[in-house]
């Protein structure tokens, strides 16, 4: 006894002996590991917010021309008659030309244009996609030709990034798609008001572009076809997973088939995406013959992967009903069908809901599945159905990042914006449906 | 009939049955409700489903084996030297499928007459160009054979399509007469939908099984064909990969297996320790409030999505460890590398760390860490000594679970890591994973009867095997833990 | 057990080793005990009774702070061990708690082995200076647990393999090796049957040759067989506190008569 106790150090409470201050010390340093960790994982979070909200922050707005340009009826309606289907006969390069002389026109009006700089080189300064604007609103109320119109219509990529400071006079000068002078002229248009930058719409609705013009692509094309995905994953998941985890949940025996049917849905909900991607091209595609980058098919592969997700915490909500909730409707001779569907469903329907949004939303934001079957392709149409090409949100971030331009990690980023505020959104309904219906038994 | 039509008029006879059965329900009880066994609506359900159910059935069955039907039948017809492979066959029938729908679609849009038609079947040469006026693209020029393989194509599908029609229309009505003569009081209606309720609800949860199911089918019989043109031995022992177009391709999984964990190596080293400090924090030292933030916080890591990450690799990380650490340390000048991807996909798993791990210690009961407080043991020499000793199995498990995760990510490696299969110990060094290859030999142009393709499928079926092993193992883990303290 | 047999009453006249004074301990808005005042004395068995709730086992906890670990748990007045006040803000917990040991209600032994659960305190707290005086120290708190001769053998097995009686015994094994001078038992026998009771409370009487021991207990007959002093406590009041003998004899509050006669509780 006497000898253990001989080995303390201090046998006053108030005077800390040495040991016990290293063990202090040990304690504090444990402890400020754990502040440490928690701040790496934070600071991780916001750099990441940051870095993608600092890069795509500007793809939301764009410079355009605004210029007057007057629209002659002999070269764009050639036969007078302002028929619109015989008028789309006049090809963007017509449109092109017509474009070319105005801007130039209204430059040289301006006294804008820095010395020694060639007529032919001004039209630079315009998007490849500005003739095609041109020609759509001319299309659109051919009342338009023969008078001068204000045109407002997308400046070069190159010219935008020269405002976004992604390009400057030094690297113009080894650029083959941009000048000094055109550099020069459009900070000269600034000043005179010929060119301004705004918000830029067309980056959500217009559909992507080619690799020349980045200022003209867009979201519309994978918005939607992100939109059309979601439907079917809804329609499908929704019931067949609501069905399934009811079943397991108040129905199944407790046997060895049930036991096969959880074990697989908790590995289901671990498989890599990639694979669901495999399945899909092997039996969606290559065995069912369902057309390549259709959201149908993108739909059906997100919904197989999302169920198992779905399931889990649906299962959850349901076991958190009360027996005694069973038990009353059963006492008053419900059958067991009608308890459930009458009762345990309807209490348990905020839980499912907010496990089955956040479900949608981590399918949302899925991509590599979408690669395999064929979502990468390069679509300009807008899909009209759930069997046409369509893009994706992540995929378009994907595509774009493969691309050599680096305007496109602009867009990119801009994308991910796009994809986080949808994914805000929804998690935020999950979180106002799970404070607004939680229920503690 | 499109299938929708159909579709709808089956639905609209179903609605009929349903108000048909209810109204003779309860005419046969004379309006009592209390004389019939069942509530009125359930009679009229039970119609609804014999109307709807076996009919609907039918017409899925009758789609899915339609396509396989006439394509045998097709190409029984088609000549000798077509058939001769299986990627001959392939190649003919999608060529007589393409002249088939653009037949179909030109004659419906009313760009071809059913007279041009006839004519064409003497001259096929002109197909083509007719059919690129009416904006049906084909392929090549279409010969004789392929024209009449195409007609009768078309042909056998509209017969077809027709005897579906009138089967499926047929057992519909069937199904509504014979529920409409059931309907007695004494019938047992309810437990009758409620048995076919009861079977949709099994069906619904045997989908999960039918998943893993087509996963292992899709994967096993690609990766046969595979092992059919390129040895197993050369595919898991070959320490090279280089694809090469039309032959003498060499396809090892060795360098993608040594980057695949490589990468998922350098995560962990980035997760579990974060991950586990920032769990024991939240879980034994932090007040209510902090945790109330800082969790939900962490967690907003795993609920971003990969591609996000990716981005964040590619244009922010990549570059930055190329700058500051690889440069400077002449250890390579690439801004995608191994480091990259594994620092990036260690912070993503880190709320898969913590969040198990947290929960696994607060099911440490409170009586073993009174215990050793109680003896004078300092927090931190009851977290190390009692707690963290108590909760490692659970813990094994949740790293384990964060491992398979990091295996079978691809996004962040796709754009963090590279393209280069390489056998390396320099983690600034581009190197490349399972996952990449998958996607880099399953997109763009693809032939499925190339080992160049088909390698994909061995791959996927290596990384599912590895992954569901870990998964397996680590939940059987986690679940012996958790009865240990229930 | 209807035994209402009373032990030995040689109560020593031994220095005090606690003395409380004005103790309140407030639970966030609940006033969990209102100004106790008692004095602990060395070598005696102090037995804490009274019904479900009433603060005896908050009081036991505030004795060696394990009432910090309870973020809620507010604690005012004084409490001094050998005259130091031990909520003084000087005072490590950890060194409080290596001196005034605690077994708890439930048996809690770690996950580990026999051996090392009992040589856990000494390794914390530095008390041995090399493997051989570990061992002693492990042999001797066993044998003073009188679980020696039943684990002897094996000392390598996991202490969760013992039954409910021999891990309580483990526990208070576990307490003893860090050679405290106070012992404090929360309803040590709670979870144990009869026959195991009985090794405890033999155990008990032994340990208060060397420390002063508290227990909290829900049996009137074990405060009874066990201890010298009995504090009754209700609603947070500390009710009587008197030599054990004339508490269940005469008890002067009537509280404490209708509590040991059966009607409270």
């Amino acid at each position: 006894m006497s000898d253990i106790s001989s080995h303390r150090g201090s046998s006053s409470l108030l005077v800390a002996d040495a040991r016990t201050k290293r063990r202090n010390a040990a304690e504090a340093r444990f402890r400020s590991y754990g502040v440490a960790a928690i701040a790496i994982a934070l600071i991780a979070l916001v750099t990441l917010l940051i870095s993608i909200f600092g890069n795509g922050a500007s793809a939301f707005r764009q410079t355009f021309v605004t210029v007057p340009i007057t629209l002659p009826a002999e070269t764009l309606d050639p036969s007078g008659n302002r028929d619109p289907a015989e008028m789309a006969k006049v090809t963007t390069i017509g449109y092109g030309n017509v474009l070319k002389a105005g801007v130039t026109a209204a430059v040289r009006e301006a006294g804008v244009v820095p010395e020694g700089m060639a007529d032919s080189d001004i039209a630079g300064i315009l998007s490849q996609e500005a003739p095609a604007q041109l020609r759509a609103m001319v299309l659109e109320n051919p009342e338009l030709i023969g008078t001068t119109v204000e045109t407002h219509v997308l400046a070069h990529g190159r010219i935008d990034g020269f405002f976004k400071g992604r390009v400057t006079m030094e690297s113009a000068q080894r650029d083959s798609n941009v000048t000094p002078e055109r550099l020069q002229l459009a900070q000269a248009m600034t000043e005179k008001g010929l060119m301004s930058s705004g918000f830029n719409w067309g980056f959500v609705t217009m559909p992507d572009a080619s690799d020349q013009r980045p200022e003209a692509a867009g979201l519309g094309v994978a918005i939607l076809g992100s939109l059309f995905m979601m439907f079917v994953v809804v329609l499908l998941s929704l019931p067949i997973g609501v069905a399934a985890s009811v079943y397991l949940e108040e129905f199944a025996p407790k046997n060895r088939w049930t036991d096969v049917i959880e074990v697989n849905i908790s590995n289901l909900a671990a498989v890599p995406s990639i694979v669901f991607g495999i399945l899909g091209l092997a039996i969606f595609i290559n065995f069912a013959h369902l057309p390549q980058s259709a959201p149908i098919v993108g739909g059906l592969v997100l919904t197989l992967m999302t169920l198992p997700r779905i399931i889990i915490p649906a299962r959850a909500a349901l076991r958190a009903v009360p027996p005694s909730i069973r038990d009353a409707a059963l006492g008053v001779g419900a059958s067991r069908m009608q308890t459930v569907f009458h009762h345990v469903l309807p209490l348990a329907a905020p839980g499912i809901l907010t496990g089955m949004i956040i479900g949608l939303a981590q399918a949302l934001g899925e991509t590599a599945p979408l690669l395999l079957i064929g979502m990468v392709a390069f679509v300009r149409d807008y899909p009209g159905g759930l069997f046409d090409p369509a893009s994706a949100l992540p995929v378009q971030v994907y595509n774009w990042t493969q691309r050599s331009d680096p305007a496109f990690v602009e867009r990119a980023s801009g994308a991910i914006i796009v994809l986080l505020v949808f994914l805000i959104c929804m998690n935020a309904i999950a979180i106002i449906l799970r404070r607004r219906f939680e229920r503690r038994w | 009939m499109p299938v929708l039509w159909i579709a709808l008029i089956v639905l609209a006879a179903a609605a009929i049955a349903y108000v048909l059965a209810r109204r003779s329900a309860l005419a046969s009880a004379q309006g009592d409700v209390r004389r019939m066994h069942s509530l009125p609506s359930y009679y009229g359900w039970h119609a609804f489903i014999l109307t709807a159910l076996p009919a609907l059935l039918l017409m899925l069955a009758w789609l899915i084996f339609q396509p396989l039907f006439i394509e045998n039948r097709i190409a029984s017809q088609l000549p000798a030297e077509a058939t001769a492979t299986a990627t001959s066959q392939q190649l003919a029938m999608r060529d007589v499928r393409s002249v088939a729908d653009g037949l179909q679609a030109a004659i419906s849009s009313g760009a071809i007459t059913p007279e041009e038609m006839e004519a064409f079947t003497n001259d096929p040469s002109t197909l083509r160009a007719r059919l690129g006026e009416a904006g049906v693209a084909l392929g090549g020029n279409v010969t004789s054979e392929t024209l009449e393989a195409a007609q009768n194509f078309r042909a056998l599908a509209s017969t077809m399509n027709l005897t579906m029609t009138v089967l499926v229309i047929g057992v519909a009505l069937a199904g509504a007469a014979i529920a409409l003569k059931q309907v007695r009081p004494d019938f047992w209606a309810r437990n009758a939908v409620e048995r076919t309720v009861m079977g949709l609800l099994i069906f619904a949860s045997a989908i999960a099984i039918f998943t893993t199911i087509s996963i292992v089918f899709s994967m096993v019989f690609e990766t046969m064909n595979f092992f059919r043109q390129y040895p197993w031995q050369s595919f898991f022992f070959g320490t090279t990969w280089s694809p090469v177009f039309h032959g003498n391709s060499q396809l090892g999984i060795v360098p993608l297996l040594w980057g695949t964990l490589y990468i998922s190596f350098i995560a962990l080293l980035v997760a579990v320790p974060i991950g586990l400090f920032a769990a024991i924090y939240l879980s034994e030292y932090a007040s209510n409030r902090v945790r109330s933030f800082a969790k939900p916080l962490i967690e907003v890591l795993a609920g971003i999505p990969t591609i996000v990450y990716g981005l964040f690799a590619l244009v922010t990380v990549g570059p930055l460890l190329r700058d500051y650490f690889a440069q400077p340390l002449g250890l390579g000048s690439s801004g995608t590398s191994v480091m990259t991807a594994g620092l990036v996909m260690g912070v993503m798993i880190i709320p898969f760390v913590s969040s198990l791990s947290d929960d696994i210690i607060n099911s440490v009961p409170q009586s073993l860490r009174d215990g050793s407080l109680g003896l004078g043991a300092t927090k931190s020499e009851t977290i190390r000594q009692v707690v963290l000793p108590a909760a490692l199995p659970g813990i094994v498990g949740a790293v384990l679970l964060a491992a398979s995760r990091a295996i079978g990510e691809t996004m962040i490696v796709v754009l963090g890591a590279g393209a280069a299969a390489r056998l390396g110990l320099n983690p600034f060094e581009a190197m490349t994973t399972i996952t990449v290859k998958i996607v880099s030999q399953l997109t763009g142009d693809t032939d499925f009867n190339s080992p160049e393709t088909l390698v994909a499928f061995a791959l996927g079926l290596t990384l599912f095997v590895i992954t569901l092993g870990l998964n397996i193992f680590a939940l059987y883990i986690v679940r012996k833990y958790r009865e240990q303290y229930e | 057990m209807n035994d209402m047999r009373i032990a030995e009453r040689d109560v020593s006249t031994s220095e005090t080793k606690i003395a409380a004074r004005g103790v309140q301990v407030h639970y966030g808005t609940t006033h969990a005990l209102k100004d106790v005042d008692i004095d602990i004395l060395n070598g005696n068995v102090t037995a804490f009774i009274g019904p479900s709730g009433c603060g005896k086992s908050t009081f036991l906890r505030c004795l060696n702070r394990m009432n910090d670990t309870i973020a809620a748990a507010k604690v005012t007045g004084s409490i001094k061990l050998d005259g130091e006040d031990i909520y003084d803000a000087k005072v490590d917990p950890v060194q409080l708690r290596a001196k005034v040991g605690m077994v708890f209600q439930k048996p809690n032994p770690f996950p580990k082995s026999i051996y090392d659960n009992v040589a856990y305190g000494p390794k914390i707290h530095g008390l041995t200076r090399s493997k051989a005086e570990l061992d002693n120290v492990v042999e001797t708190s066993l044998k003073k647990a009188a679980l020696w001769n039943e684990v002897k053998d094996r000392l390598h097995s996991p202490g969760t393999g013992l039954s409910g009686g021999q891990q309580q015994r483990l526990c208070i094994a576990r307490a003893v090796a860090t050679s405290p001078e106070v012992l404090l038992m929360d309803e040590p026998c709670s979870a144990l049957d009869p026959i195991a009771t009985a090794q405890v409370e033999e155990l008990i009487d032994e340990l208060r040759g060397q420390f002063a021991v508290v227990i909290v207990t829900h049996s009137m007959q074990q405060a009874a067989r066990v201890s010298q002093k009995t504090a009754f406590f209700h609603l947070g009041n500390l009710v009587e506190f008197g030599e054990t003998g004339q508490i269940f004899t005469n008890p002067r509050d009537p509280r404490t008569e209708s509590y040991i006669s059966g009607r409270i509780g």
